[in-house]
């Protein structure tokens, strides 16, 4: 497996703790139970696309595991997955889509929101379901039903969330010999 | 805040294991548990969790909380499941014994019943190790316990970095949101979604990008430190293997085995007695 | 007999990436083994640059045009690459909190000899070993928000000591350290030095806490150039510090007022070696007796009136207990103590940020407890301790403006009153970068700005000095002090003690969250049991007295300010 510059371990740690502190105390709970209106996708959006496919999966898996750890309802390793994988989709999107976070402009934005929404669905209509059928014998339109909650719950946050980082971030990055003092 | 994961100090043996062993034993523990639904492993499984529970010297009342929601989130789960498929039980078992007579596909059917057993008694003994894992575990040894089972040390390091910073960016996030307050930014406490996502991302934007510039100083630091030059690394606090981290590592061991094999067996993983 | 050269710069120029123009120009520095090397200059002027440059960090995380050779123990320091540097400088980077890795003490200081793949059982007593030398062998097992900001300052010293380096690189040790911990910083970094033979290079403004203990060489710079190098009696006997905005030590400017004028052979540069022909101290005690003494300032009604504030965290630190103070209008008062007394926390409540267990809290009369904090903040600003919770706009300017456009301010009122403000913190030129381009005392002054700009009715200043050069340091206090003359009340929170004597008439001491002495600025440093139980330290102008066999050293500390006041203007 190809060497992780320190940055992106230490960027791993971070986003995860973010991700761990926006999911275990910002969320809000859904009457579907394991499904939260929850912030913390929008930020694994971004950080993907900033940091990078396996970055991303990372992020989604220790911060998700962690909070299943702190709740103490077990390891739900069928959404651990899930959102891990979210991750991963997301960063090759990024990849395959040229999204350049640096200068994120509308263009930027659709492929953004396009791409989030289908990694999205694809995780909680397809990954997590499957395993749960598998794992905890689960019958699946109650699976789909969650699944779908999920999807579209974290599509929306995730379409406002994760677009106002992007642009926020893009704004931080200078362009080469911008900086002058004026007077 | 300062002890998230409410690691409880105790002189108990399961507390003298090495944070390593107990890893491995819980993940042998949650792929035995997770495979199988034969329905007296469970039972057997439930069992051993609790005997462990007091074997940890733990109360009852160090982890009332997150028992209280691990009850919530069974009870929902199962009134899920029977909202839903009523007559999952029926497709499973292959026979229908109503018990009580309901309107539509809502009746009561004994194979139903004996299915939510099941879903219960899986919830039982999937989640008390998980719970006994990092009530007995000292979060210090998490990394280095990733790094002996082999995980790579950077991604083991990733994870403490992350225990080691979600204190400080909760209390980021706390300042944040009130340095912004301060400023005139509205933070309406309805619970209203769009408001609330409004409010959380004009304190999610310094959060975040003060993390990121937080990034790059930590990875500086760790960089000036030496970190990532070499292909191995120690730990500070990484506990050297006893016989009895090896005697429990095999007894899971004999149990993801031993699920596997009354799987086999039994042929096919549902136990069923209504044939 | 010719030291060993360990770090020597030759025609050294930088420029990062991102800026118009280089940040270094050509650079010649060499430092020498055994050396202790003390690196002053304005914020902004390149300091940390340098230390990136010694370190490593450039190029390896600061991309940017390299001209000019630097070598480091006669190697090229690019070629050696950061771990190569790692092996022979060990560095204390600006903020300790970035610094410090692990989840607990012992771990951090553990953490490079983790990386050096050390067995367990050496790892440890080596830990013990360092944590002797730093004294922090008892709070081995405490995680990072259980210690105090000096006690993180000592981990990190720790951290780098572990792998025996040649070189130990400070940049701006002192900032946020109560007088005394500074005091003992110095203190242990010239043991320390002592005891290794390494050498030590010292970035920091607190010049005259620095020269507490020897310092070999000093080098000035200004604008990414080298203005002096050489031993600090010449520098000071110069007039190179007040033109290029540094604060030279206060005995020094005192003697300067007195018309005694320092020279190299009287070692100006340490207060306890300086040597004072009778008739130069004669010179000072006339020029005392000259100076007019300021008329003291007559009450005013009480504004903010806080009586029994007893507040715990949620982690159970009983962080205030029982705090009562009272703050006339128009008044400027400072709070002052320990690190760790509880003074952030004080601010908090008042704001409301923090809602305390019981006691209370008025402004006007009126009582607070209702207000919330958007309430509160129209009259009370506050300016907080650290830049970065602060600041949430990506751009310098919308961050100045943003507290105005909340409030519904309209466009075209906004650009003046920000560019205005702007010009007083000496942001002006910066006024359309993004912030994550500017050094940290550069971010402070922005949060400054930001508070400034709104013109509220009391402003609370959480240590609006630290990490700033003297002449940002008198702009800002200048600025406070024409806002006080307007009828602005000005509470600041410092742990400069010279600021205090120069600045606010009124002291109150916090010490472990409680209220330890609330009186005139000079009476608190002239009681011993205060100034030693709160961290607090007499200024130089107080020994320098005493030396001078002048009889009360708080009068002559006051009419020293009131010749400076006017000198300055
Ligand atoms: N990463 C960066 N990218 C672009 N410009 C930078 C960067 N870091 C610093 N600068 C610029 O280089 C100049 C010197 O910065 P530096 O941090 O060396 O100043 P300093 O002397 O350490 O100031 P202070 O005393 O406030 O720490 C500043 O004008 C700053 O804007
Ligand atoms: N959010 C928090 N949660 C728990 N404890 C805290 C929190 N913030 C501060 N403390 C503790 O409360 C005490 C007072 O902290 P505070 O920041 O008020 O001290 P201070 O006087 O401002 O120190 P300094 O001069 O170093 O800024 C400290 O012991 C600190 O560890
Ligand atoms: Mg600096
Ligand atoms: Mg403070």
């Amino acid at each position: 497996m190809k060497k992780f510059s320190v940055k992106s371990i230490v960027a791993i740690g971070i986003g995860a703790a973010l991700f761990f502190v926006l999911g275990r105390f910002v969320s809000i709970p859904s009457p579907v139970p394991n499904t939260n209106i929850s912030v913390q996708y929008g930020l694994l959006a971004f950080l993907a696309v900033v940091y990078g496919p396996v970055a991303g999966a990372l992020i989604g898996f220790i911060g998700h595991t962690l909070i299943d750890f702190s709740f103490g309802w077990g390891i739900w390793w069928s959404w651990v997955i899930a959102s891990a994988v979210f991750g991963l989709l997301m960063g090759l999107s990024a990849k395959v889509l040229k999204m350049d976070e640096a200068q994120i402009g509308k263009k930027g934005l659709i492929k953004f929101n396009l791409s989030q929404v289908v990694c999205h669905l694809a995780s909680w209509m397809v990954v997590a379901p499957v395993l749960d059928v598998y794992m905890m014998g689960e019958p699946w339109d109650k699976l789909i039903a969650q699944g779908l909650m999920a999807g579209i719950a974290n599509a929306v946050t995730t379409a406002i969330v994760g677009s106002l980082l992007c642009v926020a971030y893009a704004a931080t990055k200078t362009k080469a010999g911008s900086l002058s003092k004026e007077d | 805040m300062t002890n998230l994961f409410n690691y409880i100090d105790r002189p108990s043996p399961i507390h003298r294991l090495s944070g390593a062993s107990k890893l491995v034993c819980l993940l042998l523990w949650s792929v035995a548990a997770m495979t199988s639904f034969y329905t007296p492993l469970l039972v057997v499984l439930t069992v051993l969790a609790l005997i462990l529970f007091r074997m940890a010297k733990l109360r009852v009342k160090d982890v009332s909380f997150t028992l209280s929601i691990m009850l919530v989130y069974i009870a929902l789960n199962n009134i899920l499941i029977f909202l839903f498929s009523p007559a999952h039980g029926v497709e499973l078992y292959g026979s229908r014994t109503v018990l009580i007579p309901l309107p539509g596909r809502y009746s009561i059917t004994a194979e139903q019943l004996f299915y939510h057993l099941n879903v219960i008694l899986k919830n039982a003994c999937t989640i008390p190790p998980v719970i006994l894992f990092v009530c007995t575990t000292n979060p210090s040894e998490f990394a280095a316990s990733l790094n002996r089972i082999g995980v790579s040390y950077r991604i083991s390091y990733s994870v403490a970095l992350a225990l080691r910073y979600i204190p400080d960016i909760q209390r980021e996030y706390h300042d944040i949101s009130l340095a912004q307050q301060a400023r005139g930014v509205e933070m309406s406490k309805k619970a209203n979604l769009i408001h609330r996502l409004k409010a959380a991302s004009t304190i999610l934007i310094p959060l975040v990008l003060s993390s990121m510039e937080r990034i790059e100083t930590i990875s500086n630091a760790m960089e000036l430190r030496g970190f990532g030059k070499g292909k191995k690394r120690t730990w500070y606090a990484s506990r050297p293997f006893t016989p009895a981290d090896y005697g429990s590592m095999i007894f899971c061991g004999l149990l993801l085995i031993a699920s596997l094999a009354l799987t086999a067996i039994n042929g096919g993983r549902f136990f069923n007695p209504f044939r | 007999m010719e030291k060993e050269t360990l770090i020597s710069f030759r025609d050294f120029g930088f420029q990062y990436t991102a800026q118009a123009e280089p940040t270094l120009y050509n650079i010649n520095l060499d430092i020498h083994r055994g050396e202790k090397v003390l690196i002053a200059g304005p914020s902004g002027c390149g300091k940390s640059t340098i230390a990136h440059c010694i370190n490593g960090l450039i190029p390896a995380s600061y991309p940017g045009k390299i001209t000019g050779s630097l070598t480091v123990k006669g190697e090229d320091a690019i070629k050696q690459g950061l771990f190569g540097l790692s092996k022979t400088i060990g560095t204390v980077l600006q903020d300790s909190d970035g610094q410090f890795i692990g989840l607990t003490v012992a771990e951090d200081i553990a953490f490079a000899l983790e990386n050096d793949c050390v067995a367990r059982d050496e790892m440890h007593d080596i830990v013990e070993k360092t944590a002797d030398l730093v004294d922090i062998r008892r709070v081995l097992g405490h995680a990072p928000h259980e210690i105090s900001g000096g006690q993180k300052q000592r981990v990190s010293l720790a951290g780098v000591m572990v792998n025996q380096v040649d070189v130990l690189l400070f940049d701006e040790p002192l900032a946020n350290l109560d007088p005394a911990t500074g005091k003992q910083a110095i203190e242990l970094i010239d043991e320390i030095q002592k005891r290794t033979g390494c050498a030590v290079v010292i970035i920091e403004h607190r010049l005259e806490d620095v020269l507490h203990r020897h310092v070999d060489r000093v080098v000035v710079m200004g604008d990414g150039r080298i203005l002096y190098d050489g031993d600090p009696d010449t520098m000071l006997c110069s007039s190179l510090l007040q033109r290029s905005g540094i604060r030279e030590p206060l005995y020094v400017t005192a003697l300067k007022y007195a018309g005694v004028s320092p020279t190299p052979d009287m070692h100006p540069a340490s207060l306890d070696q300086i040597t004072l022909t009778q008739a130069q101290k004669d010179q000072v005690q006339s020029w005392f007796s000259l100076q007019p003494s300021p008329a003291p300032d007559e009450d005013a009604p009480v504004i903010l009136k806080a009586t029994g504030i007893d507040f715990t965290y949620e982690g159970g630190h009983h962080a205030l207990k029982g705090i009562d103070v009272s703050i006339r209008k128009g008044e400027m008062l400072s709070i002052v103590g320990t690190n760790g007394a509880g003074k952030s926390t004080f601010s908090k409540v008042i704001c409301g940020f923090e809602l305390p267990q019981s006691g209370s809290l008025t402004l006007n009369g009126e009582d607070l407890t209702a207000f919330s904090i958007k309430e509160r903040a129209d009259k009370i600003g506050y300016v907080m301790q650290n830049p970065n919770q602060m600041i949430s706009k990506t751009m310098i300017f919308d961050e100045v403006a943003l507290g105005l456009r909340n409030r519904g301010v309209s466009e075209e009122e906004i650009r003046p009153r920000v560019e205005e403000t702007l010009k007083i913190c000496g942001l002006y030129p910066f006024r359309n970068w993004p912030v994550s381009a500017l050094s940290y005392g550069q971010k402070k002054r922005v949060t400054i700005a930001s508070i400034l700009v709104l013109h509220p009715e009391i402003i609370i200043l959480d240590e609006p000095t630290a990490g700033q050069d003297f002449r940002h340091y008198t702009d800002i206090m200048e600025f406070l002090r024409a806002l006080n003359r307007q009828g602005v009340t000005i509470v600041l929170i410092t742990h400069d003690m010279h600021l205090m004597l120069e600045y606010t008439p009124r002291a109150v001491v916090f010490h472990d969250g409680r209220v330890i002495c609330d009186a005139s600025a000079a009476q608190v440093l002239n009681s011993p049991e205060i100034v030693t139980q709160a961290h607090l330290k007499e200024t130089s102008l107080y020994h320098l007295a005493l030396q001078c066999g002048i009889a009360s050293p708080e009068e002559f500390t006051r009419r020293f300010i009131a010749r400076d006041q006017e000198v300055r203007k």
